[in-house]
């Protein structure tokens, strides 16, 4: 396609000619990474805990004391069951129960994957949230330590059986952010708003100005079809969103050590999925739009439901039943979770498949919803 | 004669409203069609229908030998258009435009540096050919406006009142220009409001309404409203009309 090919050209030197977007492409990460994480860090410390050991092994003690010397975790009580624990929380005396199995030390000995129950306070969400988070950190520190351990004491022919273990619910982590804190929690969360603001926003605005100058006009009289005109529009800020996203990920890691547990090119990967998906929405609202006026009013009303709907700030299990519906179907969710899972939990591409198929689905619909609403003859 | 164009009952409305009400005419190949009317009479609306960007509530018709409702995007290959309001980039430079829009018709690398050279020499703008578009006087816009829309050499030319705004002198440049067009048989479809540019015309419709009250040469027009000017032919038309400023 080689029309293809001049409208790109034209839409980089007009890019890199506005008076606007360069030094946005510029400053939004710096703002979004630097400044932004510091704003809004109500980091949450002291979070009271109650620990149900039904195990009462050595292993369980040792996970105890090592919540309970934790900077984020007071440790409440060690109820000897449940019941008195969720008493506990509902005298307020508990934000969060964490629950360990009976059989966590013979699973561990067993070389299996063991699960630790854990219940979390609502009535705070988002501490609940972050909280689970701690744990999770602090039980994969806790699981990757007793295999080192493991791996020492054993002699070298058991060492190949012992790659595969202890595991305690998740994929042991590389420890490179070993005193989580909030900014890391929220960082992954602003990656997912630069992309949406980059890929998603910008080619809407910048299409409705188009429309405003009234130069779409001109190509609508031309044989540029419609597929062709929205990809020269979207190319490069595709391009500049992973561009952009590259910065950020290495600013990450150079600034808070801040670095995918699991793979990055699982981040990129995801990011990129993504990337498609919230195009095919400012498409949307750009075919909406007659002037800057209606398209600034659209934009506004989905980066909202995008942002407050999308489990960034407020966890989305904590939320009723419709905005959970809503989440359901919102793509910022997906990419947050994503990268949450992909920065913090140490999660492969595997588990985060489902969330990228969703993602991918709602690339197909989206996009095609925006050439379908894309009139070039009224 | 070849007819470029043959449009019969053509009507658009919006609403209730009809901008355009069942118009008819054919244009013969190489020939400069004018298609005058006041403001709001619905010439616009009507160009925007036979260049396949608006579609036809009503009636039927051919540009360049493709059906205007179905064949659209084949008609769109084969005309240019130069819009009312004035549509480059104005954050593109003089050459960036034209190769753009060389580019969009198809035309190859070489032949677009090649033509743009001879272009720009033509025109007298070589010095202008860095020049962001925005920076442009108004009657230059005009003309380069106009020279990118038969850049690809099209069959058709529709320009949509090209000279609005623009002062006398500059006014007759561009009408060269139209004539050089035309003599390399470019057919020429041209709305105005100025009554004088008529009289540059092959033949003329008059729209009143979105209907099309008179059309013939302009000698025969004058003859038959037994007026001295268009402009004279064109006021006593527009005395019923209700649109318009
Ligand atoms: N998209 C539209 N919706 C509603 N009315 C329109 C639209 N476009 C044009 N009109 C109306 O149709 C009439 C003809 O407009 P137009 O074709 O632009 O006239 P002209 O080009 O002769 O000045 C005007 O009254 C105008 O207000
Ligand atoms: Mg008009």
């Amino acid at each position: 396609m080689r029309i293809l090919k001049f409208l790109i050209e034209k839409e980089f030197k007009q890019m890199f000619r506005n008076p606007l977007i360069p030094k946005m492409i510029v400053m939004y990460p710096i703002m979004v990474l630097l400044v932004f994480p510091w704003a809004v860090s109500f980091e949450i410390k002291n979070i009271r805990i109650d620990v149900v050991d039904h195990s009462k092994s050595t292993y369980s003690r040792r996970l105890t004391d090592k919540i309970a010397a934790s900077r984020y975790f007071i440790l409440n009580d060690i109820p000897p069951d449940y019941r008195t624990a969720m008493w506990n929380m509902e005298q307020g005396e508990t934000d969060m129960i964490l629950e360990i199995p009976t059989s966590f030390d013979v699973d561990l000995v067993k070389n299996r994957a063991s699960a630790v129950g854990m219940a979390v306070n609502s009535v705070n969400g988002t501490q609940g949230l972050l909280g689970s988070n701690y744990v999770t950190q602090i039980v994969n520190d806790f699981s990757s330590e007793l295999r080192s351990e493991l791996t020492h004491t054993l002699p070298a022919q058991s060492r190949a059986s012992m790659m595969r273990m202890p595991r305690i619910n998740i994929v042991p982590q590389y420890k490179f952010n070993p005193a989580l804190d909030y900014k890391s929690f929220m960082i992954p969360g602003f990656m997912v708003l630069l992309l949406t603001i980059i890929c998603g926003i910008l080619p809407a605005l910048n299409i409705v100005m188009e429309k405003e100058t009234g130069t779409i006009h001109q190509i609508n009289v031309t044989p540029v079809n419609r597929i062709g005109f929205i990809l020269a529009k979207l190319i490069p800020f595709w391009v500049v969103g992973l561009v952009v996203m590259i910065i950020s990920v290495s600013a990450a890691y150079l600034i808070y050590g801040l670095w995918p547990a699991g793979s990055v090119v699982a981040v990129l990967f995801s990011a990129i999925v993504f990337i498609f998906s919230i195009s095919g929405l400012g498409i949307i609202i750009s075919n909406y739009s007659e002037n800057m006026q209606q398209a600034s009013f659209l934009v506004m009303f989905f980066i909202l439901i995008l942002i407050l709907l999308g489990g960034m700030f407020t966890p989305v299990s904590s939320m009723p039943g419709w905005a959970q519906a809503i989440a359901s179907i919102n793509p910022f969710n997906y990419l947050t979770k994503t990268f949450r899972m992909l920065y913090l939990n140490g999660s492969t591409l595997a588990d985060v498949s489902g969330n990228l198929l969703m993602l991918a689905l709602f690339s197909v619909v989206l996009n095609g919803w925006a050439v379908v609403s894309y009139k070039k003859r009224g | 004669m070849n007819k470029v164009m043959e449009v019969s009952g053509l009507t658009k409305k919006f609403g209730n409203f009809t901008a355009v009400d069942h118009i008819s005419f054919d244009v013969t190949e190489g020939e400069i069609f004018g298609f005058l009317g006041a403001n709001g009479a619905g010439k616009t609306t009507a160009m925007q229908m036979l260049c396949g960007i608006s579609m036809p509530t009503a009636g039927k018709g051919t540009v360049a030998g493709y059906d205007i409702i179905k064949q659209n995007e084949l008609i769109k290959r084969n005309i240019g258009y130069m819009s009312q309001k004035f549509s480059l980039y104005e954050d593109l430079k003089v050459w960036e435009n034209i190769r753009l829009f060389g580019g969009i018709y198809g035309l190859r690398e070489k032949i677009i540096a090649e033509k743009t050279d001879a272009l720009l020499k033509r025109l007298d703008f070589e010095q202008e050919r860095n020049t962001l578009v925005k920076y442009l006087p108004l009657g230059w816009k005009q003309k380069l406006a106009f020279s990118v829309a038969i850049f690809h050499e099209p069959k058709i030319v529709f320009l949509d009142e090209p000279t609005g705004g623009v002062d006398p002198a500059m006014r007759r440049q561009f009408w060269e220009m139209i004539y050089e067009a035309a003599d390399q048989g470019i057919t020429v479809f041209v709305t105005t409001h100025y009554m004088d540019e008529a009289e540059y015309c092959n033949r003329v419709s008059i729209m009143v309404d979105g209907r099309i009250d008179a059309l013939d040469s302009p000698a025969a027009l004058r003859h038959q409203f037994k007026a001295g000017s268009m402009d004279e032919v064109f006021r006593q038309l527009a005395r019923e009309a209700e649109r318009g400023d």
